[in-house]
């Protein structure tokens, strides 16, 4: 079984992002970036099914600028055997990446296509439900447990006040969740080993797909501030702030 | 058109919400009703305000909603809409991204705002930025944060279309399903949420010491990560960007840090209170009342003279 683990470039999740102050965009100058951490969890679950001898090659996919190859680089360092660099330096929309990974689906074959559920930066959550709709196949989000046997994947997923468990044909479209998995840590000789492994590079624009978007960001700001709390000193104190200024009657 | 979510017997409340943000275009509203056996409840949801046309689909293969059957519907009959909106929980994210590239259009997930001319702020970057976008997709396909949208009442008197479901695709099967037990109300749409943090020490801890209180609040328990990892509560109350996001009346942090992504899970209810005994805790900085104190003796204090039971 092949495995296709998409791998996105995003900011560290301990960073603050702002906006620049002309609110043109976000200020990435300088901002610390690595694998998203969801994907991180995807490209971990494919790592344990060729462990367990389910999966026989894993191959990692990125899209962006050539700054990109870094994580692929992570996921070679992790256990990824490939890694596929789509480049292209505008900033896509999940549709466009949809269907830029499903090229890439069509030309690799893969039986499991594995992302994150979500990416820290962006926060849409709809690349992989959008690729399997492309694909006509079938499709497995928020996965906590994945488990395959007889060509069948048995899936665990998030819903709402619970979890559900589904069974899917393949190929399927699966979205981790962080609960999937525990990341490993990458060891420094694995890294160095991933620097001199090759990336292959696709330029998006020779992959025929349609990648402008009819949406588009016209401007980003801060929130809008949340205001100054204050400290009361007990809780009766607390109980009646609650009553005389949020109208909160407890 | 707008999906609507519900149990089989009753519409989940946000669905109220996102008919309320349907408002704003200003045109006529179709409620979808996917499921099996649900002539009750769509009997109920036909006397929803501003709703025009409730489309029915039943068949038994729908019982279990699949996100490949479900948006094998709406894509057909989404091309006739110009909006296809729906509350922004777990159950429109499985389906509705799959439905926007089944019509090539983009699609705007957890909008904050909408304004009339097809432009939506949302928040990104782990709710550090807004971000105002114009889509000019002829369907607008999105998602709303319920709590920013007012919800309509029931004064309505909608007609009922009765649909007669395609054939299942069978490239998934469902299973079995595991809710949460409890007396309590659902985390999810709670009014009032009371979470406790890792410093209430053990499991035992963490139920006695939150239960009694969460008891007269009528509050849904919540949980941080770092409590759920450390075995005080399970994963399903978990509040934060890997659990749930809630936006509650009333939120009560007990004992809790203030990691940026439990941030995330509580950051737009009304009103927070946070109860810690650490006055440099990150979650003050978040809290509309702090309360520096010593949670095993405030909390119950509080459960004893709150007067709602």
């Amino acid at each position: 079984m092949k495995i296709l683990v998409a791998i996105k470039r995003v900011q560290d999740y301990n960073i603050k992002v702002q906006p620049k102050s002309d609110g043109s965009d976000v200020d990435m100058e300088g901002v610390k970036m690595g694998v998203n951490p969801f994907d991180e969890n995807a490209i971990e679950e494919a790592i344990r099914l060729k462990e367990k001898g389910v999966a026989s090659e894993i191959v990692g996919v990125s899209i962006g600028s050539s700054l990109n190859q870094d994580v692929l680089r992570q996921g070679l360092a992790m256990g990824v055997d490939k890694a596929i660099l789509v480049e292209t330096d505008k900033v896509l929309q999940p549709l466009a990446i949809a269907k830029l990974l499903k090229k890439v689906v069509e030309k690799e074959k893969p039986d499991l296509i594995l992302l994150g559920k979500l990416a820290l930066d962006s926060d849409a959550g709809q690349t992989g439900q959008m690729l399997a709709g492309l694909l006509n196949c079938s499709q497995g989000t928020f996965a906590s447990s994945i488990e395959i046997k007889d060509s069948e994947v048995f899936i665990t997923r998030e819903i709402d006040g619970g979890t559900e468990s589904i069974v899917t044909k393949l190929p399927v479209v699966l979205t981790a969740d962080l609960r999937l998995n525990e990341p490993r840590f990458v060891k420094l000789p694995n890294l160095m080993m991933a620097r001199k492994k090759s990336i292959e590079t696709i330029k998006a624009d020779d992959l025929g797909v349609d990648i402008s978007s009819k949406l588009k960001t016209i401007s980003v700001s801060e929130p809008p501030p949340r205001k100054e709390g204050i400290k009361v000193k007990d809780i009766k104190e607390l109980l009646q702030k609650l009553n005389d200024i949020e109208g909160i009657k407890i | 058109m707008i999906l609507a979510e519900h149990d089989g017997k009753k519409l989940n409340d946000v669905v109220f919400n996102a008919i309320g943000a349907a408002e704003i275009w200003g045109g006529s509203i179709d409620l979808l009703i996917i499921g099996k056996g649900i002539d009750e409840l769509v009997n109920q949801a036909s006397k929803i305000d501003s709703v025009d046309k409730i489309i029915k689909f039943d068949a038994p293969h729908l019982e279990h909603l699949l996100a490949e059957d479900a948006a094998n519907i709406i894509s057909e009959i989404g091309q006739d809409y110009r909006v296809i909106l729906a509350p922004h929980t777990w159950f429109s994210r499985n389906i509705l991204p799959r439905v926007a590239a089944l019509l090539d259009v983009s699609m705007i997930s957890d909008v904050l705002k909408i304004n009339g001319d097809n432009t939506y702020i949302r928040s990104t970057y782990a709710g550090n930025v807004h971000a105002t976008l114009k889509s000019d997709e002829p369907i607008q396909v999105l998602t709303v944060h319920s709590s920013k949208f007012k919800a309509v009442g029931l004064n309505g008197n909608a007609l009922i279309v009765d649909s007669k479901a395609p054939e299942p695709l069978n490239l998934s099967r469902w299973e079995k399903e595991r809710k949460i037990e409890s007396d309590r109300p659902p985390l999810i749409n709670a009014k009032v949420v009371i979470s406790g943090g890792r410093s209430l020490g053990s499991a035992k801890k963490f139920n006695e010491v939150l239960a009694p209180l969460a008891d007269k609040l009528e509050a849904a328990i919540g949980a941080t990560r770092a409590a759920v990892d450390a075995g005080y509560a399970p994963n399903e109350i978990q509040v934060g960007q890997t659990g749930v996001v809630v936006a509650p009346e009333l939120y009560i942090a007990i004992g809790v840090s203030g990691a940026n992504q439990h941030i995330y899970g509580m950051k737009d209810s009304r009103v927070v209170v946070a109860i810690n005994n650490d006055p440099d805790a990150t979650i003050f900085q978040f809290a509309d009342y702090g309360l520096v104190a010593d949670l095993f003796e405030a909390v119950p204090e509080m459960a004893t003279l709150v007067s709602k039971t």
